[in-house]
């Protein structure tokens, strides 16, 4: 418990001062999966500086989001207003130490927010309380009052990467499939928010059944499958027009399961013609299929490696749903889960170390992570009915539909971190499934 | 497809034989939707007498996709219909339930609607009247989460249209 708050702390030296350097060396903070309870650190962020007469308001939203931002991710704990003994009145003053080290603030962080028009300048510090000096250097983001909360995000990102070693996730989207209505009528639209719920817009009306929305690598353009035409096809929708094409229409078959390649320039999918389903790579430039599989078994939910040279998919040609990793090209699989149950709905995270999967055994589902040669499979839930995992653009967090029991079963997206800890739903005013993580923006 | 009076009947035959590509997609209006009128059951003819007295649906065994025995004879009464009536086409439709994951149950329920395509057509039925869809677990029936539920989820329905758009 200990531990943590010491290693965090060992990160902030590291930023601190070149004297740390040899505590700098023993690398940034490293969350393993298998440390025991770990306790948050420790900070506060008083209201930011409201440096122009319009931006009083701003000034405090900007301190809440970045507060909610970094206590979620269960690694931050802040410490409220009410306890602070100092206040920050002008951004540029010296900070008095003593008065935070007084309340086991760890790590400070102070702002101003200035407005002019419709401009909004955000500039932050981050301090090592206890070593009594800044960790790393001040930021200045500009941008315009409408987008104060991705600022916010933005400041969040560069705090949590300051003090974990790691890159952020906050100012980055989540695109997903919005339900509504009863089990069996259930109204199904497209929808992007920001990853904390914030900003929710809807991509398509629930005329027709829209399935697993996927995010192009630029995050301006999302993959989904419609059952606009009566039949499941793919579709590609530009995020910023709501504009959408179907991608794959081949008289005959059902297309599903789409995603695209790193580099955005082809889309594997899964293609159905008669009962046998097996994987297509498509380019989007001229329209071009080729097939990856040859196999009578079910060959769906493709996920490429982030270098784009491998496909991680799940089959069922041994008999059972098991998850197996094949050249972008196609050819051979070789097979890597080997537990108990049924495995399905592969993803590459973003770092290229990890499978998140879906695994049902014995009546409960799990997400779980495995390394990519399938060894080190570790669950990180168990429920009636959890699937279809999401990275966050850091490969720290997953995100996931569960769906509750019975007659008024309902789905919801939950996030749960990597290592198995801080389980929560994410809230959406409503049910949700299939999310799928934007890169950073 | 709304008003399947005889005279629409007749139309629609002569267009069938003047025309060798009925469009399917056209007349489908997605699960469970079939004709709008659909006759009193006691008319042999009539799609309530082939939902009902023949039945449109057959069920699957948990994550399978072979017919059953009951299946195997509920789909060749279907072949017999669609030989006797041939101004109908059909979508199969295959669902699954809700215990496995989206992509799976899509694939899974394509392999069902396909077990009754492949008998229709082996009994004789062409294969330019039929189509497939699958629906996954997207369209439970019955919304319990007991096997009692499960059991009349993983079916494949065979929907009738009328089969020309005009």
């Amino acid at each position: 418990m200990k531990n943590l708050a010491a290693t965090l702390l060992i990160g902030l030296c590291a930023f601190g001062a070149s004297v740390h350097t040899a505590i700098a060396q023993s690398g940034p903070l490293r969350i393993e999966i298998t440390d025991g309870v770990i306790e948050p650190l420790p900070y506060a962020v008083p209201n930011f500086v409201a440096e122009t007469p319009g931006s009083n308001q701003i000034s405090k939203d900007m301190a809440r989001v970045i507060a909610a931002d970094l206590n979620g991710t269960g690694l931050f704990r802040e410490i409220p207003a009410k306890a602070h003994i100092s206040t920050i009145t002008h951004f540029g003053n010296p900070v008095q130490f003593s008065d935070w080290k007084a309340i086991n603030a760890q790590a400070l962080i102070t702002g101003g927010v200035s407005v002019s028009g419709n401009e909004l300048e955000v500039k932050f510090r981050v301090f090592d309380v206890f070593a009594g000096q800044e960790l790393g250097n001040g930021l200045r983001f500009k941008g315009t009052t409408d987008g104060w909360r991705r600022m916010a995000h933005k400041v969040a990102d560069a705090v949590y990467g300051r003090i974990t070693g790691e890159g952020g996730y906050f100012d980055s989207r989540v695109v997903f499939v919005s339900e509504s209505g009863p089990k069996n009528d259930r109204k199904k639209r497209l929808a992007v928010m920001d990853y904390d719920g914030a900003n929710l817009q809807y991509l398509t009306d629930s005329k027709d059944i829209v399935l697993a929305p996927r995010f192009s690598p630029t995050g301006d353009q999302v993959l989904y499958t419609s059952y606009e035409t009566g039949f499941p096809q793919v579709y590609v929708l530009n995020v910023g027009s709501a504009q959408r094409r179907v991608l794959s229409n081949q008289s005959g078959t059902m297309s599903f399961a789409p995603r695209f390649s790193p580099d955005g320039k082809s889309v594997v999918m899964s293609v159905t013609d008669g009962g046998n389903t097996d994987l297509y790579k498509m380019d989007i430039g001229s329209g071009k299929r080729t097939r990856l599989s040859q196999s009578p078994s079910i060959e769906t939910a493709p996920s490429y490696s982030p270098d784009g040279s491998q496909i991680v998919f799940e089959s069922d040609r041994s008999g059972t749903q098991q998850l197996y990793v094949m050249s972008a090209n196609g050819g051979e699989a070789k097979r890597i889960s080997f537990g108990q149950g049924r495995y399905g709905t592969p993803v590459w995270s973003p770092r290229g170390d990890l499978v998140a999967f879906t695994k049902q055994n014995k009546g409960r589902f799990h997400i779980g992570v495995m390394r990519t040669d399938g060894s080190e499979e570790r669950l990180l839930t168990a429920s009636f009915l959890d699937e279809g995992p999401t990275w966050a653009p850091n490969g720290r967090v997953i995100m996931f539909t569960r769906e509750t029991r019975g007659a008024d079963g309902a789905s919801a997206l939950y996030s749960v971190d990597v290592s198995g800890r801080n389980l929560k739903r994410v809230e959406i005013g409503g049910g949700g499934s299939d999310p799928s993580w934007s890169p950073l923006q | 497809m709304k008003h399947l009076s005889k005279a629409a009947l007749v139309v629609a035959g002569l267009a069938l034989a003047a025309c060798s590509q009925p469009h399917l997609d056209d007349g489908y209006q997605g699960p469970g939707a079939g004709t709008g009128e659909a006759g009193s059951v006691s008319d042999p003819t009539s799609v309530a007498h082939f939902n009902e007295a023949i039945g449109d649906r057959v069920l699957f065994a948990v994550d399978q996709s072979t017919l059953g025995e009951q299946g195997r004879l509920v789909v060749l009464a279907q072949a017999n219909w669609l030989l006797a009536n041939t101004e109908y086409t059909a979508v199969i439709e295959g669902h699954a339930d809700e215990q496995g994951t989206r992509e799976y149950n899509l694939a899974l329920g394509a392999r069902r609607a396909a077990a009754v395509e492949e008998l229709l057509v082996a009994q004789g039925v062409s294969a330019n009247r039929l189509r497939t869809v699958s629906f996954g677990k997207e369209r439970p029936l019955e919304v319990c989460s007991q096997e009692s539920c499960y059991e009349r989820n993983r079916r494949a329905v065979t929907v009738l249209a009328a089969g020309l758009s005009g």
